[in-house]
Parts: structure tokens; sequence; C-alpha cells
């Protein structure tokens, strides 16, 4: 552990809510908009950490540890993820079994939060997510599997480190497979589209938005940073296989990552402009589709 | 000091005064399991192993019992859930007093613990048969305590033959092994081994099918759905917390037998990988059938009852990785494979035995277990619903409690061994890391169901409103056992490395493989603690930021938000069918819903239902018509029972005599 290694969770603590801003610029620009500022959601957590609270007759205390247990798993989960060049603060065999364990739990008291308010969206919003979350682990431990036999490696650390032009030759199609997978379970896991539509104005068409309608307030900004954090470290593990090695010049590695992450907020951005959220009914589909992707790869690194 | 604990509980059997018959027998099993953990910590902690011989004049039979490490790590949470259960039951029996005869309950469930305790010690083939049996009839009296419904008799007869045929199985395997080794004793049994190839894998498989009952492998499963919701809530725990773990016992104790014999090394005797493949397949099988099945219930204590199946599924894997390393000679998956095998033993009879009590509290206080009919319980039983909110995140498998350490240790053994090794092996592993994975999201999906639908939201009917808190006698052991939960996570390196004596015990490896194997995974979750410290810590550090940002703000209540709408009721709320009913159409094909729709019609429908039963398939497909059969076969002998008694004395007498001739030819 050096200095060095706080960078990948100081740039995630401080620059993560601004990929919700290069998002919304770029849908912006796709549809000749100008769109809203790129600092959007830092004035949004502002204001809403200055708000009051409103909240439902029919919850109870669940409801309002719900976001306040979803930040603090998210802040933890920050500490194991590496970027780029940079390896993680904390790093172990094995981490990235508390890293999912820590996004599950995240999951079940934003899941729980939900269903207290007693809301049939809320309900609908909540049963959609335990739905496609149980399909999205299997896929993400198949992803870590392989990369974990392609890189005889265990912590997160070690498995996504920068590719090298030589590991392309070597594993090129182990990469790609493994890097398509995981951008499903990304955009899955953040409420992106295909999967869930952040901006749609209809309750009953939404996953993550609808589960999180009744809260305000301080609980509302613990929310949306903790979402932003969350896409920001499954982006940075993309980002991780995707750039390449900076040759161990510290400056190189911090423009590369920091270019690397917007680079990874634009592309998801253009596929939220380029396409529409699948039918619910198609979306299995498309997630049991990412952990076929995943297995064979897995089966290419058993030979 | 074994005997001691026997004492304690024939005291009990001898007095069974009708008043205070609760608390007598509840008391007596409390103080025989704070006695009987004296020597399991002893054993535990390294000290040597104590053993009791007595002559006895059953043929065959010895009365021999001994303590080793792996009984006493089985031993523990029996006596510690059995306790537990008791001072629960005190509580919970309370309103039955007056209308029912409450004697025969506790006799039997002394009976029960102390058969318990037997199978776990019993050295002597003939006495843990007899031990067996004993715990599986007073199973069978406890869990028809309601006999006066239909159900109730039902479910205890299916439990009555699924046990009985299990035990025929079990009968086999001791025969033929007996037959092989020419004693009746576990430790010579264990000394010489099973040389032969082809009578090992018979004999293996006799195991599975015996043991895999009594644990609810996924085919013999179907007296848990059965009979656990049946059995009052207490016996319910203990059945599902403790009971069927014997038979994930019996069958280690059978592959001590079936293995190289002890002390010899290399790779004479060493098991075949199909082994390995087999117990990871059935594990696969009953998890992941066990948490669908699960999700697709409509009663909570049926539903926690399949979870049973899928635990018993995630411990099997465990075994199972560890039986592969055996084959390999790796000491790092045995380690990882068994040690995460055994503690999730522990963790499971410590959170399941949690989620039963609660249950159990949710019917005591609605009078009702259907999840649809709850609702809003959280406000009326604070109690039961956070201890169960605390075992609802352990069964999911979630950091920072103790279902997430132990099957840490099952994923780490199986990443590190379908990493490094070829595809016969890694195979079975890196399907059991997807095959966990989907367990844990749908356990995930289960339990916040469960939760989420019980004890939030509004109350669904009539059978909340007047619901009540649970008194002490049924919190304190809830809260205890919630207490275990969250211990074992914080203290996790601790308790792994604890596991040392059973594996030495269990495994024959040299003391320092295993201790080396276990500090590797030590370390790991040495900084897993750190970082739930530092969860907990950052979590107490946002209540009180969120403290002061509210403080001296508008802070309102209203109702919740409906597009508007301001009259909600409670049946606009999502129900449990509703929240599961997308994994359920998506797993059709493997769980056979039946969906029975009368959608509303008209421009004002009146009515509209929607009712889907999700039955058991191996008991609707294959067990119903094949003993539909059997039945009808058997029927034709049914002059021969006619109710005189003379008339069996006679059979009996006939019988002895033709044996005699036989046996004089």
């Amino acid at each position: 552990m050096n200095a060095l290694s706080f960078i990948p969770l100081l740039l995630a603590l401080i620059l993560s809510p601004l990929l919700f801003g290069v998002i919304n610029r770029t849908k912006a620009l796709f549809a000749g908009r100008r769109g809203q500022p790129l600092l959007q959601t830092y004035y949004d957590l502002w204001k809403l950490l200055r708000k009051g609270a409103v909240y439902s007759r029919t919850t109870t205390w669940i409801f309002r540890a719900g976001p306040m247990v979803g930040l603090a798993a998210a802040w933890v989960a920050a500490t194991l993820v590496p970027l780029g060049n940079f390896p993680a603060l904390i790093a172990f065999p094995a981490d990235f079994l508390l890293f999912a364990g820590l996004l599950g739990l995240m999951r079940f008291f934003t899941v729980v939060a939900a269903l207290d308010t007693g809301s049939s969206f809320e309900g609908m919003g909540a049963s959609r997510e335990v739905f496609f979350s149980a399909l999205t682990e299997p896929a993400l431990f198949v992803v870590l599997a392989t990369l974990a036999r392609q890189t005889g490696q265990l912590s997160l650390s070690t498995m996504f480190e920068p590719v090298s032009g030589a590991d392309w030759l070597h594993g090129g199609p182990v990469l790609a497979l493994v890097i398509i997978a995981l951008m499903i379970v990304l955009l899955a896991e953040n409420a992106r589209i295909p999967v869930d539509d952040p901006n749609t104005h209809l309750e009953l068409t939404m996953i993550h938005e609808v589960m999180v309608l009744d809260h305000s307030g301080p609980d509302f900004a613990f929310i949306l940073y903790a979402a932003a954090l969350k896409l920001w470290m499954l982006g940075a593990l993309v980002l991780s296989m995707v750039l390449p090695s900076s040759g161990g010049n510290p400056w190189l590695s911090l423009a590369l990552v920091s270019g690397g992450m917007f680079g990874l907020a634009v592309v998801i951005g253009v596929i939220e402009s380029v396409m529409a959220r699948l039918r619910l009914l198609v979306v299995p589909q498309l997630l049991i589709g990412a952990g076929a992707v995943a297995t064979v790869a897995l089966i290419l690194t058993l030979r | 000091m074994a005997l001691l604990l026997l004492g304690a509980m024939a005291v009990l059997l001898l007095g069974r005064p009708d008043r205070n018959v609760s608390w007598l027998g509840a008391g007596s099993v409390v103080i025989a399991s704070v006695l009987g953990c004296v020597p399991v910590i002893h054993v535990l902690s390294g000290g040597s192993v104590e053993a009791v011989r007595v002559p006895w004049s059953v043929p065959f039979g010895e009365f021999f019992l001994e303590l080793d490490p792996l009984t006493a790590w089985f031993l523990f949470p029996t006596l510690l859930v059995s306790a537990l259960s008791a001072i629960y039951g005190v509580g919970y029996l309370r309103s039955w007093q007056g209308r029912r005869s409450l004697g025969p309950v506790w006799f039997f469930y002394c009976l029960l613990v102390l058969g318990m305790m037997l199978v776990l010690l019993a050295r002597n083939a003939v006495l843990f048969l007899i031990a067996w049996e004993l715990m599986a009839l007073a199973s069978f009296f406890l869990v028809t305590f309601e006999h006066e419904r239909e159900s109730v008799r039902e479910a205890g007869w299916i439990y009555f033959v699924a046990t009985h045929l299990g035990t025929a199985f079990l009968l086999v395997f001791f025969l033929l092994t007996a037959r092989e080794t020419g004693s009746m004793d576990f430790t010579v049994w264990a000394e010489k081994g099973i040389q032969t190839r082809g009578l090992a894998d018979i004999l293996f498989l006799l195991a599975i099918v015996g043991f895999g009952t009594k644990a609810g492998f996924m085919p013999f499963h179907v007296w848990l759905p059965e009979a656990h919701p049946a059995a009052p809530s207490h016996v319910s725990a203990l059945m599902s917390g403790v009971m069927i773990k014997t038979g994930i016992y019996g069958l280690l104790r059978a592959l001590t037998f079936l293995g190289a014999p002890a002390g010899a090394g290399a790779t004479a005797g060493r098991p075949p990988l199909w082994w390995g493949w087999a117990l990871i397949g059935i594990g696969l099988t009953s998890g992941v059938l066990g948490v669908l099945f699960a999700l697709a219930q409509h009663d909570l204590k049926r539903l926690l009852a399949y979870h049973s199946v899928e635990n018993i599924g995630i411990i099997t894997l465990g075994l199972g990785t560890g039986l592969l390393g055996m084959s390999t000679g790796s000491s790092m998956l045995i380690v990882l494979g068994f040690g995460g095998g055994l503690l999730h033993v522990v963790n499971h009879a410590l959170f399941k035995g949690l989620l039963f009590l609660g249950a159990g509290a949710v019917l005591h206080g609605t009078g009702t277990l259907e999840i649809d009919h709850l609702g809003g319980l959280l406000k009326r039983m604070p109690w039961t619903a956070a201890t169960f909110l605390i075992g609802a995140v352990a069964i999911s498998g979630l950091p920072p409690l103790n279902g997430f350490v132990s099957e840490f240790l099952i994923f780490l053994g199986a990443f590190k061994g379908g990493v490094s090794t070829g595809g016969a092996i890694a195979v079975p592993l890196l399907a059991l890391i997807a095959g966990l994975a989907l367990i844990g999201g749908l356990a995930a999906a289960c339990f916040t169901k469960a939760f989420g639908i019980v004890f939030l939201g509004e109350p669904r009917s009539e059978h909340v409103s007047h619901a009540h808190e649970a008194d002490w006698t049924m919190r304190l052991p809830m809260l205890i056992l919630a207490a275990g939960c969250v211990l074992i996570g914080l203290f996790a390196p601790v308790v792994v490395g604890s596991l040392q004596a059973v594996l030495e015990n269990l495994t024959h490896l040299q003391p320092a493989a295993v201790s080396e194997n276990l500090a590797a995974v030590a370390s790991p979750l040495a900084w897993v603690v750190i970082g739930t410290v530092a969860f907990l810590l950052l979590l107490l550090a946002l209540i009180l930021l969120r403290r002061g940002l509210l403080a001296g703000r508008r802070v309102e209540t209203n109702v919740t938000w409906g597009c508007g709408y301001a009259q909600p009721t409670a049946r606009m709320q999502y129900t449990a069918s509703s929240f599961a009913q997308p994994l359920m159409d998506l797993f059709r094909p493997l769980l056979g819903t039946k969906k029975k729709i009368s959608p509303p019609r008209g421009f004002f429908p009146e009515e509209a239902a929607l009712k889907t039963v999700t039955p058991d398939i191996s008991h609707e497909e294959v067990y119903r018509p094949v003993f539909g059969r059997i039945n009808e076969w058997l029927s034709q002998l049914r002059w021969v029972q006619h109710g005189k008694v003379q008339l069996y004395v006679l059979y009996i007498a006939v019988t002895l005599i033709v044996l005699l001739i036989w046996e004089l030819r």
C-alpha cells in the first residue's frame, strides 16, 4: 500500500457524480439539445442535502436505514476497486467476494426499503430488481472465474491489471467476451438502457428509480451518490481491462484513467441514445445471454 | 461427562408432573446442554477424546460412546439450538395449556434431543441405529402434535415413510460394512477402511441415499416441506436447524470408513473423482431447486423448509469440494471444502433456528403463516422483525454476518482450485461458482420477499390487526441466535481457526497442513472483518450526519406516493406472489407451477381471482404414483392384519419355529 493506492478511492469519491453529467450531456448532444450542466449531479446532491424530508406513514426505520446502509456499503466497496494502473487501497485474495457481497447488501436494503412503503409501484421495482440481479450475479461470478483462471490471480487489483498487446494476442477472444459480459452486467446493475431507463416518466416501467420514489431530502442524496459510486466502480473494472499499460508513469496513468472513465460515460451515453429500453420480458434473455457469453469465455480458458 | 448429560435427561423421563411440565422439560434440556457444552468445548480446543464403553446384552451391540472433535463440532449447535428452542417452547406452548396435555410433547422433545446426542456419540452400529430410530420416532410424534388436523397427519405419515426408507438403506450399508470388516465397531471400521473399490462405491451410494433422506438431498427431500410446517415452531427450528444435520454427520462419518485406512499415505485409498462430482452435482440440484421452490411458496414455514434443502445443498457443495481435494491430494481443497461445509452446518443451525422461531412468533401473534395475508408486522412485533431481518441477511450469504463467512470459504476453495487445476477438477468447481452465485442471488430475492411482505408495508388482512409481540421466553432465544450470527461474522478468523481440531480428525491431514491452509483463509477474512468494521463505522457516521442535517428542518409524514391517489388500501400492495412472479415464470419448466386465473370481465368487473400452486415435482411425479402402486399391491395382503392379538402372537411363534428348523437343518 502506498500513496498511489489512495488514488482510485479518491477519484471515485470525488469524480463519480460527474459520470451522470457526462452521460446526460452525450445524450443531449445526440438529441440536439444543449443539455444540463456537467456538474448537475453535484448541484442536485447539494440541494437535497439542504432539504427536509417527507416520509410515508407506512414506513418504518427500515426505510430510513436503506439509503445509509447502501452508501456505507458502496464506500467500503470503493476501497477494493482498482483503477487502470493503480491498485486498490485494500487488496487480498478473493476480495471480489466482499465486493460482490457489499453490492448485494446494498441491493438487499434498497429492496426492503422499497417494500417498506407498501406501494405497488415500488413492489414492482423491487421484484424486478431481485429478478434481474439474480441473473446478473452468476454472470458476474463467471466473469470473475474466467479472469482468475486467465491471470492466475485472486484479487481484483491483480485480476484487472491493464492488458498489453501480448495479452490480446494470447487470449484475445477470452478478453473480448469477458468485456462484453461485464459491460452488460454494468448496464444492468446500474439500471441503464437497455435494461432500465433512468429518464422514463412512467412509474410502471421503471426499476431502480421506482424503488426510491418515496425517498426525499438527505436520504435521496445518499441514494444518488451511492448509485454514482456503483456506476464508477463497475466502470472502473471494465476500464481496467481495456486500458493499455502506462509503463509506470503515474501522471500518464492518471490522465489515462480519468480520460478513460469519461470516455466510458460517453459510450454509455451513446448506447442510451441509439437504442431503446428492451421490453421487460426480453431483459432476462439479455442477462442470460451475458452469462452464456461469460461461460463461453470460461470454457476457452479451460483448454 | 457425557453420562452426566444423559442423567439429566433421565430425570425428566421418570417424573412427568402435569403442572409446570414446560419449565421442568425446558429446564432439564437447558441444564443438560450447559453441562454438555463443557466437554464439547474441551475437545474442540484440542483436548483429549472422551470415550465410554459399557457392555450391553443386545447381540453385536455395545454401549460405546465417544466424543471426538467431529462429534463435538456437530454436538455444539445441537446443544445450543436444543436449549434455546426449549426455552422458546415454554412460551410458545403456553397457548395450548389446559387444552392439551403438554407432558407428551416435552417427553418426546427430550427424547429427540437425547436421540440426536446418541446418534452423534454412538460408535457401535447397533447403538447408532437404535439412536437413529429413537430420533426419528420422537420427531414423528412431535410433528403430529396437532394430530386432529388432517394435513398434519398426512405430513406425519410422509415423514414416517421417508425416514424409514432412509433407514432401510442405512441398514444395508451397516450390514455390508460389518460383513467386510467383521465388526460392529466404528473405530475398527475407520481403522480398517473398505479396501474393495466396487464395494466402496456401492456403500457410498447407499450412504448418500440413506443419510441424504434425513439431510434432505433434492430427490429425497419430500418430507421436509411437509413435516417442518406441521410441527410446532420450536420443533421445526430444532429439526431444520439441527436434526437434518445428523444426515450430514452420518455421511461424513461414513466417508471416514470408506476412505483409506487411517494413516495410510500416498494415493492408495483415495476416493475416486466421481464421488466429488456426485456430491457437487447433488449440492447444485438441491441448492438451486431448493431456493426456487422456496420462492414459489406462500406459506412462511414451507418456504423456510425449502431453504433448508438449499442450505443442505450448500453444505454438500463444500463436502464435494473437500472430496475432490481428497481424490487429488490437495490439502487446500480439503481444508476449504470441508471447513466451509462444516462451518455452514453451524451457521445454518443458527440462522435457520432463528428464522423458524421468528416464523413461530408470527404464527403465535397473528394465527396465520400465509405470507400474502400478513404485512406491516414490524410495527407490532419490533423484536421479532429485527431478529428475523438479521436471519434473512445471514441466510442470503451477505456480509457482515455468518452466512457470508462459510460461503466465503467454499467460494475461495472453488476459485483457488478452479484457477490452478486441469479440467476434471476445474469443471465441477467452476460449475459450483456459477451455481452458488445463482443460489445467492435467488436467496436474496426470496428473503427480501419473506421479510418485506411479512413485516413491511400495510397489514394485508385482519390477522395482523390483533397481532402482538412474543413474550420474553420466545424473544430471548431469538436474540441469542441473532447475536450468534453477528458474532461469527465479526470474529470470523477466530471461528475459522477453531476448525483445526475437527479437520485433523476428519481428514487425517498433518496438523501443519491444516493450520497452514486455515491461516491462508484467516488473513483475507481478517480483511473482511476490517471492511465490516469500517462499514459499521461509516454507517454510524451517516446516521449522525443524517440526524444533524434533519435537525430543525421540516420532516413531514404523508401517504405513500401513488400518482397522487390519496386513499390507497392495503389490497393495492404488491404481494409475495406478485413479487416472485417474474422469476417463477422464467423457471416454470423446472417448477411446474399451476396457475388458475379467472380474469375480470366486463366494464365493471366484480370478481377476479388468481391462484398459483407449486406442488413438489418429485413428490407429485415420482413418489405419489410409485407409492400408489405399492399400496395397491400390498392391500391384497390386508387379510393378514385383522386386529386379533392372539393370532399375532401365533405368527411370531410360527416364525420362530420355522427359523429354528431352518437353523437346525
